[in-house]
Protein backbone atom coordinates (compact mmCIF):
# COMPACT_ATOMS: atom_id res chain seq x y z
CA UNK A 1 0.00 0.00 0.00
CA UNK A 2 1.15 3.34 -0.78
CA UNK A 3 2.73 5.60 1.86
CA UNK A 4 0.09 7.63 3.61
CA UNK A 5 -0.55 11.41 2.48
CA UNK A 6 -0.84 12.15 6.11
CA UNK A 7 -0.72 10.19 8.90
CA UNK A 8 -1.65 11.00 12.48
CA UNK A 9 -0.17 9.22 15.08
CA UNK A 10 -1.64 9.50 18.81
CA UNK A 11 -2.31 13.01 18.04
CA UNK A 12 -3.12 14.84 21.41
CA UNK A 13 -3.91 18.57 22.20
CA UNK A 14 -4.06 20.35 25.43
CA UNK A 15 -4.93 23.72 25.51
CA UNK A 16 -2.79 26.17 28.17
CA UNK A 17 -5.04 29.38 29.14
CA UNK A 18 -3.31 30.94 32.68
CA UNK A 19 -5.62 31.00 34.97
CA UNK A 20 -7.75 28.24 33.89
CA UNK A 21 -7.44 24.63 34.23
CA UNK A 22 -5.79 23.00 31.25
CA UNK A 23 -7.93 21.91 28.26
CA UNK A 24 -8.26 19.00 26.67
CA UNK A 25 -9.05 19.64 23.04
CA UNK A 26 -8.14 16.04 21.30
CA UNK A 27 -7.08 12.83 23.06
CA UNK A 28 -4.97 9.86 21.39
CA UNK A 29 -6.61 10.14 17.67
CA UNK A 30 -5.08 8.60 15.04
CA UNK A 31 -6.25 8.01 11.21
CA UNK A 32 -3.99 8.08 7.84
CA UNK A 33 -5.38 9.80 5.07
CA UNK A 34 -4.68 8.36 1.70
CA UNK A 35 -2.56 10.17 -1.51
CA UNK A 36 -5.88 11.89 -2.90
CA UNK A 37 -8.47 10.42 -0.64
CA UNK A 38 -11.47 12.96 0.09
CA UNK A 39 -12.04 12.79 4.01
CA UNK A 40 -14.63 14.50 6.37
CA UNK A 41 -13.87 14.92 9.75
CA UNK A 42 -17.30 15.43 11.37
CA UNK A 43 -18.11 16.13 15.08
CA UNK A 44 -20.02 18.19 17.30
CA UNK A 45 -19.05 21.70 17.72
CA UNK A 46 -16.02 22.40 20.09
CA UNK A 47 -14.70 18.15 19.57
CA UNK A 48 -11.24 19.77 18.04
CA UNK A 49 -11.66 19.18 14.88
CA UNK A 50 -10.84 22.82 13.31
CA UNK A 51 -7.59 22.10 15.61
CA UNK A 52 -6.42 19.03 13.66
CA UNK A 53 -6.60 20.61 10.69
CA UNK A 54 -4.73 24.03 12.62
CA UNK A 55 -1.99 21.06 13.39
CA UNK A 56 -2.03 19.88 10.13
CA UNK A 57 -1.30 22.48 8.52
CA UNK A 58 1.71 23.66 11.07
CA UNK A 59 -0.08 26.34 12.46
CA UNK A 60 -0.09 24.99 16.01
CA UNK A 61 1.74 22.86 17.62
CA UNK A 62 0.66 18.84 18.80
CA UNK A 63 0.99 18.25 22.56
CA UNK A 64 1.24 14.26 22.27
CA UNK A 65 1.87 12.28 19.48
CA UNK A 66 2.87 13.26 15.94
CA UNK A 67 1.72 14.17 12.32
CA UNK A 68 3.58 12.58 9.20
CA UNK A 69 3.16 14.44 5.98
CA UNK A 70 4.69 12.51 3.51
CA UNK A 71 6.42 10.33 6.21
CA UNK A 72 7.86 13.52 7.82
CA UNK A 73 6.60 14.73 10.97
CA UNK A 74 5.54 18.78 10.21
CA UNK A 75 7.17 20.96 11.74
CA UNK A 76 5.90 24.20 10.50
CA UNK A 77 3.64 25.19 7.92
CA UNK A 78 3.99 24.64 4.10
CA UNK A 79 2.20 25.58 0.34
CA UNK A 80 1.95 21.75 0.23
CA UNK A 81 -0.95 21.84 2.85
CA UNK A 82 -3.06 24.25 1.66
CA UNK A 83 -5.83 25.63 4.47
CA UNK A 84 -8.93 27.28 3.12
CA UNK A 85 -11.05 29.30 6.03
CA UNK A 86 -14.61 29.36 6.81
CA UNK A 87 -13.84 33.57 5.13
CA UNK A 88 -12.62 33.72 1.79
CA UNK A 89 -9.91 36.15 3.96
CA UNK A 90 -8.46 37.52 0.44
CA UNK A 91 -6.58 40.62 1.21
CA UNK A 92 -8.68 44.04 0.31
CA UNK A 93 -5.16 45.82 -0.98
CA UNK A 94 -4.57 43.09 -3.82
CA UNK A 95 -6.59 42.82 -6.81
CA UNK A 96 -8.30 38.67 -7.40
CA UNK A 97 -4.86 38.09 -9.72
CA UNK A 98 -2.71 39.06 -7.40
CA UNK A 99 -4.57 37.37 -4.00
CA UNK A 100 -3.79 34.31 -6.30
CA UNK A 101 -0.28 35.33 -7.45
CA UNK A 102 0.70 36.20 -3.48
CA UNK A 103 2.30 32.77 -2.52
CA UNK A 104 3.85 32.63 -6.13
CA UNK A 105 5.26 36.28 -5.00
CA UNK A 106 6.72 34.88 -2.19
CA UNK A 107 8.46 32.08 -3.63
CA UNK A 108 9.90 35.31 -5.94
CA UNK A 109 8.89 34.04 -9.16
CA UNK A 110 8.91 35.84 -12.15
CA UNK A 111 5.97 38.67 -12.15
CA UNK A 112 4.85 37.33 -15.91
CA UNK A 113 5.31 33.83 -14.87
CA UNK A 114 3.10 34.05 -11.70
CA UNK A 115 0.29 36.41 -13.81
CA UNK A 116 0.36 33.44 -16.25
CA UNK A 117 -0.22 30.39 -13.87
CA UNK A 118 -2.40 32.39 -11.76
CA UNK A 119 -4.54 33.87 -14.68
CA UNK A 120 -4.75 30.08 -16.00
CA UNK A 121 -5.91 28.69 -12.40
CA UNK A 122 -8.35 31.66 -11.93
CA UNK A 123 -9.66 30.92 -15.70
CA UNK A 124 -10.18 26.83 -14.11
CA UNK A 125 -12.13 28.35 -11.34
CA UNK A 126 -14.52 29.93 -13.31
CA UNK A 127 -13.26 33.50 -12.53
CA UNK A 128 -11.37 34.14 -15.86
CA UNK A 129 -13.58 38.12 -15.85
CA UNK A 130 -12.55 38.83 -12.42
CA UNK A 131 -8.89 39.19 -12.19
CA UNK A 132 -8.51 42.91 -11.56
CA UNK A 133 -11.59 42.98 -9.07
CA UNK A 134 -11.23 44.25 -5.35
CA UNK A 135 -12.21 41.38 -3.30
CA UNK A 136 -15.18 43.61 -1.90
CA UNK A 137 -16.76 43.43 -5.57
CA UNK A 138 -17.08 39.92 -5.54
CA UNK A 139 -19.96 37.79 -4.15
CA UNK A 140 -19.16 35.16 -1.14
CA UNK A 141 -19.29 32.73 -3.17
CA UNK A 142 -17.18 34.13 -5.71
CA UNK A 143 -14.53 34.97 -3.12
CA UNK A 144 -14.15 31.34 -1.67
CA UNK A 145 -13.72 30.14 -5.27
CA UNK A 146 -10.74 32.61 -5.17
CA UNK A 147 -9.04 31.18 -2.09
CA UNK A 148 -9.53 27.79 -3.48
CA UNK A 149 -7.40 29.40 -7.10
CA UNK A 150 -4.97 30.68 -4.01
CA UNK A 151 -4.44 27.54 -2.31
CA UNK A 152 -4.73 25.65 -5.51
CA UNK A 153 -1.70 27.52 -7.61
CA UNK A 154 0.55 26.33 -4.88
CA UNK A 155 -0.09 22.93 -6.16
CA UNK A 156 -0.82 21.23 -2.67
CA UNK A 157 -0.75 17.69 -2.21
CA UNK A 158 -3.30 17.89 0.68
CA UNK A 159 -5.89 20.31 0.99
CA UNK A 160 -7.71 21.39 4.20
CA UNK A 161 -11.01 22.97 4.97
CA UNK A 162 -12.10 24.61 7.71
CA UNK A 163 -16.05 24.37 7.36
CA UNK A 164 -15.41 26.42 3.81
CA UNK A 165 -19.18 26.61 2.87
CA UNK A 166 -20.48 27.47 6.12
CA UNK A 167 -20.94 31.18 5.30
CA UNK A 168 -22.74 30.47 1.99
CA UNK A 169 -26.16 30.53 1.09
CA UNK A 170 -28.05 26.69 0.32
CA UNK A 171 -27.85 27.42 -3.27
CA UNK A 172 -24.26 28.66 -3.55
CA UNK A 173 -23.28 26.04 -0.87
CA UNK A 174 -24.81 23.17 -3.67
CA UNK A 175 -22.81 24.66 -6.69
CA UNK A 176 -19.28 25.01 -4.38
CA UNK A 177 -19.85 21.34 -3.56
CA UNK A 178 -19.97 20.40 -6.55
CA UNK A 179 -17.43 22.34 -8.12
CA UNK A 180 -15.00 21.48 -5.21
CA UNK A 181 -15.41 17.96 -6.17
CA UNK A 182 -14.17 18.48 -9.31
CA UNK A 183 -11.27 20.55 -8.48
CA UNK A 184 -10.23 17.89 -6.36
CA UNK A 185 -10.43 15.28 -9.11
CA UNK A 186 -8.06 17.21 -10.94
CA UNK A 187 -6.06 17.83 -9.05
CA UNK A 188 -5.72 14.40 -6.95
CA UNK A 189 -5.01 16.43 -4.07
CA UNK A 190 -5.99 14.67 -0.71
CA UNK A 191 -8.83 16.79 0.81
CA UNK A 192 -9.88 17.32 4.61
CA UNK A 193 -12.52 18.73 4.87
CA UNK A 194 -14.30 19.82 8.54
CA UNK A 195 -18.42 20.34 9.10
CA UNK A 196 -20.92 19.40 11.50
CA UNK A 197 -23.66 18.83 8.07
CA UNK A 198 -24.27 15.61 8.03
CA UNK A 199 -25.43 16.18 4.54
CA UNK A 200 -21.99 17.61 3.20
CA UNK A 201 -20.06 14.82 4.87
CA UNK A 202 -22.23 12.14 2.60
CA UNK A 203 -22.31 13.86 -0.56
CA UNK A 204 -18.65 14.40 -0.97
CA UNK A 205 -16.19 12.30 1.37
CA UNK A 206 -14.94 8.97 0.62
CA UNK A 207 -14.54 8.24 4.26
CA UNK A 208 -15.92 10.38 7.15
CA UNK A 209 -14.63 10.58 10.71
CA UNK A 210 -16.80 10.98 13.35
CA UNK A 211 -15.21 12.80 16.28
CA UNK A 212 -16.72 12.26 20.22
CA UNK A 213 -17.39 15.38 22.07
CA UNK A 214 -14.31 17.05 24.07
CA UNK A 215 -11.73 15.53 23.97
CA UNK A 216 -12.32 14.66 20.81
CA UNK A 217 -11.61 11.22 19.80
CA UNK A 218 -12.16 9.13 16.50
CA UNK A 219 -15.60 7.28 17.27
CA UNK A 220 -16.60 5.91 13.79
CA UNK A 221 -14.55 5.93 10.64
CA UNK A 222 -17.51 5.38 7.85
CA UNK A 223 -16.33 4.84 4.54
CA UNK A 224 -19.52 6.38 1.99
CA UNK A 225 -19.77 3.40 -0.23
CA UNK A 226 -21.94 5.36 -2.88
CA UNK A 227 -21.01 6.43 -6.71
CA UNK A 228 -20.56 10.30 -7.55
CA UNK A 229 -22.75 12.11 -8.37
CA UNK A 230 -24.88 11.38 -4.86
CA UNK A 231 -28.70 11.89 -5.39
CA UNK A 232 -29.71 12.73 -2.12
CA UNK A 233 -32.79 10.26 -2.15
CA UNK A 234 -31.14 7.54 -2.77
CA UNK A 235 -32.38 5.03 0.28
CA UNK A 236 -28.57 3.73 0.67
CA UNK A 237 -27.89 7.76 1.20
CA UNK A 238 -30.62 8.15 3.77
CA UNK A 239 -29.21 5.11 5.68
CA UNK A 240 -25.93 6.51 5.56
CA UNK A 241 -27.98 9.88 7.02
CA UNK A 242 -29.95 7.88 9.82
CA UNK A 243 -26.32 6.10 11.08
CA UNK A 244 -24.69 9.79 10.98
CA UNK A 245 -27.30 11.23 12.93
CA UNK A 246 -27.38 8.67 15.52
CA UNK A 247 -24.13 8.68 15.89
CA UNK A 248 -24.16 11.90 16.46
CA UNK A 249 -27.19 12.95 18.56
CA UNK A 250 -25.17 11.00 21.90
CA UNK A 251 -22.05 13.49 21.61
CA UNK A 252 -23.93 16.43 20.85
CA UNK A 253 -25.55 15.56 24.12
CA UNK A 254 -22.60 14.97 25.68
CA UNK A 255 -21.32 18.26 24.90
CA UNK A 256 -24.00 20.10 26.15
CA UNK A 257 -23.91 18.08 29.43
CA UNK A 258 -20.65 18.78 29.58
CA UNK A 259 -21.53 22.80 28.99
CA UNK A 260 -24.47 22.82 31.52
CA UNK A 261 -22.05 20.98 34.07
CA UNK A 262 -19.58 23.85 33.78
CA UNK B 1 -24.02 31.46 -26.01
CA UNK B 2 -25.87 34.44 -27.38
CA UNK B 3 -25.99 35.60 -24.43
CA UNK B 4 -22.16 35.36 -23.80
CA UNK B 5 -21.64 37.40 -27.19
CA UNK B 6 -23.73 39.94 -26.10
CA UNK B 7 -22.16 40.50 -22.89
CA UNK B 8 -19.05 40.66 -24.09
CA UNK B 9 -19.91 42.90 -26.93
CA UNK B 10 -21.48 45.74 -23.95
CA UNK B 11 -18.37 45.23 -21.70
CA UNK B 12 -16.12 46.07 -25.08
CA UNK B 13 -17.86 48.52 -26.55
CA UNK B 14 -16.54 51.80 -25.61
CA UNK B 15 -19.30 54.48 -24.44
CA UNK B 16 -22.49 52.08 -23.24
CA UNK B 17 -25.58 54.51 -22.09
CA UNK B 18 -25.08 52.85 -18.75
CA UNK B 19 -21.97 54.68 -18.68
CA UNK B 20 -23.03 57.88 -19.62
CA UNK B 21 -25.85 58.09 -16.87
CA UNK B 22 -23.14 56.91 -14.75
CA UNK B 23 -20.88 59.80 -15.47
CA UNK B 24 -23.73 62.62 -15.55
CA UNK B 25 -25.46 61.43 -12.79
CA UNK B 26 -21.97 61.60 -11.12
CA UNK B 27 -21.36 65.38 -12.44
CA UNK B 28 -24.84 66.13 -11.13
CA UNK B 29 -23.42 64.75 -7.38
CA UNK B 30 -20.64 67.14 -8.08
CA UNK B 31 -22.69 70.36 -8.84
CA UNK B 32 -24.46 69.55 -6.06
CA UNK B 33 -21.71 69.48 -3.40
CA UNK B 34 -20.16 72.38 -4.63
CA UNK B 35 -23.72 74.28 -4.74
CA UNK B 36 -24.54 73.66 -0.95
CA UNK B 37 -20.65 74.47 -0.29
CA UNK B 38 -21.46 78.08 -2.06
CA UNK B 39 -24.69 78.37 -0.09
CA UNK B 40 -23.14 77.31 2.96
CA UNK B 41 -20.59 79.64 3.06
CA UNK B 42 -22.44 82.75 1.25
CA UNK B 43 -25.16 82.34 3.86
CA UNK B 44 -22.19 82.61 6.85
CA UNK B 45 -20.95 85.93 5.00
CA UNK B 46 -24.40 87.18 4.44
CA UNK B 47 -25.03 87.13 7.87
CA UNK B 48 -21.88 88.76 9.19
CA UNK B 49 -22.57 91.67 6.26
CA UNK B 50 -25.71 91.75 7.61
CA UNK B 51 -24.68 92.59 11.28
CA UNK B 52 -22.36 95.12 10.24
CA UNK B 53 -25.36 96.82 7.81
CA UNK B 54 -27.45 97.01 10.71
CA UNK B 55 -24.87 98.59 13.13
CA UNK B 56 -24.73 95.28 15.34
CA UNK B 57 -20.98 94.72 14.83
CA UNK B 58 -18.04 96.92 15.18
CA UNK B 59 -16.12 96.76 11.78
CA UNK B 60 -12.92 97.69 13.60
CA UNK B 61 -12.96 94.08 15.76
CA UNK B 62 -15.10 91.97 13.51
CA UNK B 63 -14.57 93.64 9.67
CA UNK B 64 -16.83 91.59 7.88
CA UNK B 65 -15.44 89.93 4.13
CA UNK B 66 -16.40 93.04 1.86
CA UNK B 67 -13.64 95.08 4.08
CA UNK B 68 -10.90 92.72 4.97
CA UNK B 69 -10.77 91.75 1.05
CA UNK B 70 -11.60 94.81 -0.10
CA UNK B 71 -7.64 96.25 0.49
CA UNK B 72 -5.87 92.87 -0.58
CA UNK B 73 -2.32 94.58 -1.79
CA UNK B 74 -2.51 97.14 1.27
CA UNK B 75 -3.00 94.13 3.41
CA UNK B 76 -0.11 91.95 1.35
CA UNK B 77 2.68 94.41 2.33
CA UNK B 78 2.48 92.97 6.06
CA UNK B 79 4.13 89.70 4.14
CA UNK B 80 7.48 89.29 4.22
CA UNK B 81 9.36 87.64 1.42
CA UNK B 82 12.35 86.19 3.05
CA UNK B 83 11.97 83.43 6.05
CA UNK B 84 13.96 85.35 8.51
CA UNK B 85 13.23 85.49 12.25
CA UNK B 86 12.12 89.73 12.85
CA UNK B 87 12.99 91.26 9.66
CA UNK B 88 10.83 94.27 8.76
CA UNK B 89 7.82 93.37 6.78
CA UNK B 90 9.52 94.27 3.01
CA UNK B 91 6.47 95.11 1.46
CA UNK B 92 5.81 92.16 -0.22
CA UNK B 93 2.78 91.71 -2.01
CA UNK B 94 1.49 88.48 -3.85
CA UNK B 95 4.99 86.66 -3.72
CA UNK B 96 5.19 87.38 -0.19
CA UNK B 97 2.00 85.38 0.73
CA UNK B 98 2.97 82.70 -1.22
CA UNK B 99 6.60 82.73 0.59
CA UNK B 100 4.57 82.89 3.75
CA UNK B 101 2.21 80.60 3.00
CA UNK B 102 4.96 77.75 1.75
CA UNK B 103 7.20 77.92 4.52
CA UNK B 104 3.72 77.26 7.06
CA UNK B 105 2.81 74.63 4.71
CA UNK B 106 6.43 73.03 5.21
CA UNK B 107 6.24 72.99 8.30
CA UNK B 108 3.05 71.59 8.50
CA UNK B 109 3.59 68.76 5.84
CA UNK B 110 7.56 67.62 7.25
CA UNK B 111 6.06 67.65 11.25
CA UNK B 112 3.49 65.20 9.96
CA UNK B 113 5.64 62.65 7.57
CA UNK B 114 8.32 62.53 10.28
CA UNK B 115 6.04 62.09 12.78
CA UNK B 116 3.33 59.81 10.36
CA UNK B 117 6.92 57.51 9.78
CA UNK B 118 8.65 57.54 12.25
CA UNK B 119 5.70 56.98 14.60
CA UNK B 120 5.03 53.42 12.57
CA UNK B 121 8.60 52.47 13.06
CA UNK B 122 7.87 52.90 16.77
CA UNK B 123 4.88 50.96 17.07
CA UNK B 124 6.14 48.40 15.23
CA UNK B 125 9.37 48.06 17.21
CA UNK B 126 7.03 48.29 20.62
CA UNK B 127 4.80 45.72 19.15
CA UNK B 128 7.51 42.78 17.68
CA UNK B 129 10.17 43.27 20.39
CA UNK B 130 9.03 42.37 23.66
CA UNK B 131 11.69 43.89 26.61
CA UNK B 132 11.50 46.99 24.39
CA UNK B 133 7.37 47.54 25.04
CA UNK B 134 7.72 46.82 28.61
CA UNK B 135 11.08 49.28 29.01
CA UNK B 136 8.75 51.90 26.76
CA UNK B 137 5.40 51.63 27.06
CA UNK B 138 4.87 53.24 30.42
CA UNK B 139 6.65 56.20 29.01
CA UNK B 140 5.01 56.33 26.16
CA UNK B 141 1.50 56.47 27.98
CA UNK B 142 2.85 59.14 30.48
CA UNK B 143 4.17 61.73 27.80
CA UNK B 144 1.20 60.77 24.84
CA UNK B 145 -1.42 62.53 26.85
CA UNK B 146 0.80 65.87 27.51
CA UNK B 147 -0.64 68.75 24.83
CA UNK B 148 1.76 69.60 22.35
CA UNK B 149 1.63 72.95 23.18
CA UNK B 150 3.04 72.51 26.50
CA UNK B 151 6.06 71.13 24.64
CA UNK B 152 6.69 74.69 22.89
CA UNK B 153 9.45 76.05 25.54
CA UNK B 154 11.50 72.22 25.39
CA UNK B 155 11.07 72.71 21.81
CA UNK B 156 12.46 76.59 22.02
CA UNK B 157 14.89 75.46 24.61
CA UNK B 158 16.74 72.55 22.54
CA UNK B 159 16.27 73.55 18.75
CA UNK B 160 16.43 77.36 19.69
CA UNK B 161 14.86 79.64 17.46
CA UNK B 162 13.66 78.65 13.79
CA UNK B 163 11.71 75.92 11.61
CA UNK B 164 12.88 73.15 13.51
CA UNK B 165 10.93 73.74 16.93
CA UNK B 166 7.61 74.56 14.69
CA UNK B 167 7.97 71.22 12.54
CA UNK B 168 9.18 69.32 16.45
CA UNK B 169 5.80 70.30 17.56
CA UNK B 170 3.17 69.11 14.70
CA UNK B 171 5.32 65.97 15.12
CA UNK B 172 4.67 65.42 18.53
CA UNK B 173 0.97 66.23 17.99
CA UNK B 174 0.97 62.73 15.53
CA UNK B 175 4.18 60.92 16.70
CA UNK B 176 2.51 59.11 19.98
CA UNK B 177 -0.74 58.83 18.29
CA UNK B 178 0.53 56.91 15.72
CA UNK B 179 2.25 54.71 18.09
CA UNK B 180 0.00 53.68 20.28
CA UNK B 181 -2.78 52.66 16.98
CA UNK B 182 0.15 51.09 15.14
CA UNK B 183 0.75 49.04 18.08
CA UNK B 184 -3.10 48.54 18.59
CA UNK B 185 -4.20 48.21 14.70
CA UNK B 186 -1.18 45.32 14.68
CA UNK B 187 -2.81 43.21 17.47
CA UNK B 188 -6.13 43.68 15.25
CA UNK B 189 -5.09 42.56 12.25
CA UNK B 190 -6.90 39.45 10.99
CA UNK B 191 -5.65 35.93 11.97
CA UNK B 192 -6.54 33.90 8.88
CA UNK B 193 -4.65 36.98 6.80
CA UNK B 194 -1.14 35.77 8.84
CA UNK B 195 -1.90 32.25 8.17
CA UNK B 196 -2.16 32.46 4.80
CA UNK B 197 0.78 34.29 4.41
CA UNK B 198 2.53 31.93 6.68
CA UNK B 199 1.43 28.94 4.55
CA UNK B 200 2.58 30.24 1.96
CA UNK B 201 6.09 30.39 3.37
CA UNK B 202 6.61 34.19 4.15
CA UNK B 203 9.21 35.08 6.67
CA UNK B 204 8.74 37.46 8.94
CA UNK B 205 10.14 40.23 6.99
CA UNK B 206 7.67 39.63 4.36
CA UNK B 207 4.83 39.28 6.52
CA UNK B 208 5.42 42.79 8.13
CA UNK B 209 5.34 44.53 4.14
CA UNK B 210 3.03 42.26 2.73
CA UNK B 211 0.64 41.59 5.16
CA UNK B 212 0.56 43.42 8.38
CA UNK B 213 1.42 46.88 6.81
CA UNK B 214 -1.20 47.34 4.22
CA UNK B 215 -3.64 45.71 6.79
CA UNK B 216 -2.97 49.31 9.07
CA UNK B 217 -1.99 51.47 6.84
CA UNK B 218 -5.93 53.04 5.79
CA UNK B 219 -6.66 52.95 9.55
CA UNK B 220 -3.21 54.60 10.73
CA UNK B 221 -3.95 57.08 7.33
CA UNK B 222 -7.33 58.35 9.08
CA UNK B 223 -5.57 58.75 12.32
CA UNK B 224 -3.54 61.04 10.39
CA UNK B 225 -5.89 62.72 8.53
CA UNK B 226 -7.71 63.26 12.23
CA UNK B 227 -4.49 64.70 13.43
CA UNK B 228 -4.06 67.32 10.46
CA UNK B 229 -6.01 70.05 12.12
CA UNK B 230 -4.66 69.65 15.52
CA UNK B 231 -1.15 70.00 13.87
CA UNK B 232 -2.32 73.07 12.27
CA UNK B 233 -3.16 74.78 15.23
CA UNK B 234 0.16 73.64 16.78
CA UNK B 235 2.17 75.44 13.85
CA UNK B 236 0.77 78.53 14.14
CA UNK B 237 1.24 78.80 17.92
CA UNK B 238 4.83 77.20 17.17
CA UNK B 239 5.10 80.09 14.76
CA UNK B 240 3.49 82.94 17.26
CA UNK B 241 6.04 81.92 19.50
CA UNK B 242 9.29 80.22 18.63
CA UNK B 243 9.73 80.82 14.92
CA UNK B 244 8.96 84.26 14.06
CA UNK B 245 7.67 84.03 10.39
CA UNK B 246 4.93 82.17 8.77
CA UNK B 247 1.42 82.70 9.16
CA UNK B 248 1.23 82.72 13.05
CA UNK B 249 3.30 85.59 12.97
CA UNK B 250 1.57 87.78 10.71
CA UNK B 251 -1.71 86.97 13.00
CA UNK B 252 0.45 87.93 15.86
CA UNK B 253 1.41 90.61 14.43
CA UNK B 254 -1.63 91.86 13.75
CA UNK B 255 -3.08 91.36 17.26
CA UNK B 256 -0.22 93.50 18.70
CA UNK B 257 -0.81 96.57 15.93
CA UNK B 258 -4.67 96.20 16.19
CA UNK B 259 -5.18 95.19 12.58
CA UNK B 260 -8.20 93.17 12.62
CA UNK B 261 -8.74 93.22 8.51
CA UNK B 262 -5.30 91.73 8.40
CA UNK B 263 -6.12 88.82 11.01
CA UNK B 264 -8.97 87.95 8.99
CA UNK B 265 -7.48 88.10 5.98
CA UNK B 266 -4.95 85.29 7.49
CA UNK B 267 -7.38 83.55 9.35
CA UNK B 268 -9.43 83.60 5.57
CA UNK B 269 -5.92 82.19 4.33
CA UNK B 270 -5.64 79.96 6.99
CA UNK B 271 -9.14 77.96 6.56
CA UNK B 272 -8.50 77.47 2.95
CA UNK B 273 -5.14 76.06 3.72
CA UNK B 274 -6.46 73.93 6.18
CA UNK B 275 -9.00 72.60 3.58
CA UNK B 276 -6.75 72.35 0.62
CA UNK B 277 -4.08 70.15 2.87
CA UNK B 278 -6.98 67.89 3.82
CA UNK B 279 -7.98 67.64 0.09
CA UNK B 280 -4.29 66.37 -0.29
CA UNK B 281 -4.08 64.07 1.88
CA UNK B 282 -7.57 62.59 0.69
CA UNK B 283 -6.35 62.78 -2.52
CA UNK B 284 -2.80 60.81 -0.98
CA UNK B 285 -5.32 57.98 0.14
CA UNK B 286 -7.38 57.42 -2.63
CA UNK B 287 -3.92 56.91 -5.08
CA UNK B 288 -2.31 54.71 -2.23
CA UNK B 289 -4.71 53.45 -0.39
CA UNK B 290 -7.53 52.65 -3.52
CA UNK B 291 -8.94 49.52 -2.02
CA UNK B 292 -10.74 51.82 0.81
CA UNK B 293 -14.35 51.94 -0.23
CA UNK B 294 -15.07 55.61 -0.42
CA UNK B 295 -17.63 54.92 2.27
CA UNK B 296 -15.27 53.38 4.69
CA UNK B 297 -12.96 55.88 5.96
CA UNK B 298 -13.37 57.79 2.72
CA UNK B 299 -14.93 61.22 2.92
Amino acid sequence: MARPAVSIRNVGKTWDVEGRPPLRAIDDLSFDVAPGEFVVLLGPSGCGKSSLLYMIAGLESVSNGVIEDDGLAISGPSPERGLIFQEASLFPWLTILDNVAFGLAIRAELPERRREKAREILRRVGLGDALDKKPDELSGGMRQRAAFARALVMQPRVLMMDEPFAALDVQTRAKLQDFLLQIWQDSRASVLLVTHSIDEAISLADRVIVFTARPGRVKAIVPIDLPRPRPTRSPRYHEYRDYFTELLAAEVDKAFAEQSGL
Amino acid sequence: MAIETAVASSVSGTVSPAATARNWRKARRRIAAFGWAALSIGLFALIWEALWYVGKINPLLLPPPHLFLQDIPGTLIFFDRSNRVGSVASGGGVGALGITMFWTVFRVFTGLALGFVSGVAVGAALHYIRWLRNLLMPTVLLLAPISPVAWLPVAIFVFGIGDVPAIFLVFITVFFTIVLSTSAQIESVPVNYIHVARIMGATQTQLFWRVILPAILPSLFMTLRLNLFGAWMVVLIAETVGVGTGLGQIISMARATFNAKLVFFTMAVIGALGFLSDWGLRQIQRRMLWWVAPQRGGL
